[in-house]
């Protein structure tokens, strides 16, 4: 298959939808807490019944995996002896910590995720190791702490040292990138609300991560979905945690500022 | 995910004749045996293929489940609350492994 003409038939049909269904339908929505000012959450662009799903904490099958966090904050691993709650106490010490990762940490001379600070405690206080990316136990660690500031308005920090990664992020976003040649921009806001293929293209914010995706089956981090848009316009996608991926993962997080944090949101 | 756990939810006290509504979920992948492993062959059926509930031992609710079944499935119904008692959920895998969990509820 030759390359331009994929680019333009999906170009094409961006072009079309964003006519037809631009931004001006959905705007007179009332969407609460899900809203704020022209910021959407990934929630009001979902079915009726993937919002149900979500809703409904017995439904939501990302709470299997908050299950997964709530075990093993209490469980005893490392050569230092200690469970998270040994020295955190209840999980309700966690409550408002979401909201500002990624966080800026001077000795990195760096920003860390919250997975990044969770695996931190691992191996610097409990003498563990670090779980992996992606593995059921920091996806669960990192859903069940975030989900202690469910409905907390998003606020990460991005003048001082993060502004530098704030630069970096932004000029991801805005990058043109791949065969299609469309950076994130193209797809979030110039064609918000447009259709994709089967999907309704939303503002592509991150509050509601790690999120459920009834496609992936399974619960994923928001580098996980980073890496998959980047797959979608067949440009080579970044590791997991590294420094492109966190400053991206700071704009992503400044762009959904007070909006609330969702985890474990459903999507599709 | 290794350990398979199932999940209910109904209440614990009800009033006779109350329409209660009961909620299951099972984490499960419902491996539809149609998709193919990264070696290019196919990874074998493996899904929920019944689910049932019984009542202090009557079948009060039970269903036939098919590889299009999403993972994780949920599935909830509603009952007439009538007595005292135990329900037990089963949810029955290809191959015959059997996932059980049991709940009491109390009417008044
Ligand atoms: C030996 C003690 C100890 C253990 C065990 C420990 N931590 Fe920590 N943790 C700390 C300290 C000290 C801090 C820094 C506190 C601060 O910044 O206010 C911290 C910070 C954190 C933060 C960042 C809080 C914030 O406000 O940004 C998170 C999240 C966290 N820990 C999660 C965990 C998890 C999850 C575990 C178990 C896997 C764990 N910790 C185990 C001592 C510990
Ligand atoms: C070709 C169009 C396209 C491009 C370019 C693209 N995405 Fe996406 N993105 C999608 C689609 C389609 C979805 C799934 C539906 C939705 O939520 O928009 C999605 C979903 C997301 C989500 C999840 C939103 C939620 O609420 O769950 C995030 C976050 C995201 N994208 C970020 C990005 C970032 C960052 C970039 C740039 C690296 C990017 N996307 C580039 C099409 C695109």
């Amino acid at each position: 298959m030759g390359k331009t003409p994929s680019k333009l038939i999906l170009a094409g049909c961006l072009a079309l939808t964003a006519c037809f269904a631009g931004k001006a339908f959905a705007a007179d929505k009332k969407w609460g807490q899900y809203q704020v000012e022209d910021r959407r959450s990934g929630y009001t662009f979902a079915a009726p019944e993937t919002r149900a799903m979500q809703d409904d904490n017995f439904q939501n099958p990302g709470m299997l995996w908050a299950e997964i966090g709530e075990e093993l904050w209490e469980k005893t691993e490392g050569e230092a002896g200690k469970a998270c709650a040994s020295c955190h106490n209840g999980p309700e010490t966690m409550k408002g910590v979401a909201v500002s990762y990624p966080k800026y940490v001077a000795e990195k001379k760096n920003l860390e995720n919250l997975e990044q600070r969770i695996n931190r405690c691992r191996t610097d206080n409990m003498k563990a190791k670090p779980w992996k990316y992606e593995s059921k136990e920091l996806l669960g660690m990192t859903v069940f702490v975030r989900n202690q500031s469910l409905g907390m308005p998003m606020n990460v920090k991005v003048d001082g040292e993060y502004a530098p990664f704030f630069e970096k992020g932004k000029a991801f976003y805005e990058q043109r990138r791949g065969q299609l040649d469309l950076a994130c921009k193209h797809c979030h806001e110039d064609f918000e609300g447009g259709q994709l293929r089967a999907n309704i293209l939303s503002q592509g914010q991150g509050n509601g991560f790690p999120v459920y995706r009834l496609k992936w089956s399974g619960v994923g981090s928001l580098h996980r979905r980073f890496r998959g848009c980047n797959k979608q316009v067949r440009s080579k996608p970044y590791g997991y945690g590294s420094d492109e991926y966190l400053a991206l993962e700071l704009y992503v997080m400044w762009r959904g500022r007070g909006l609330p944090v969702e985890t474990p949101a459903v999507r599709n | 995910m290794a350990n398979i756990k199932p999940r209910v939810r109904i209440p614990r006290k009800a009033k006779a004749g109350e329409v209660v509504e009961i909620k299951s979920l099972i984490e499960h992948k419902m491996e539809t045996g149609q998709r193919k492993g990264k070696d290019g062959n196919k990874i074998p059926r493996k899904i929920i293929n019944r689910f049932e509930c019984k009542f202090e031992g009557d079948l009060v609710f039970a269903s036939d489940w098919h590889p299009a079944i999403s993972a994780n499935p949920y599935l909830a119904f509603h009952m007439r609350a009538e007595k005292t008692g135990e329900f037990e959920f089963k949810w029955i895998e290809d191959g015959g492994a059997e996932y059980v969990k049991k709940a009491k509820m109390t009417v008044s």
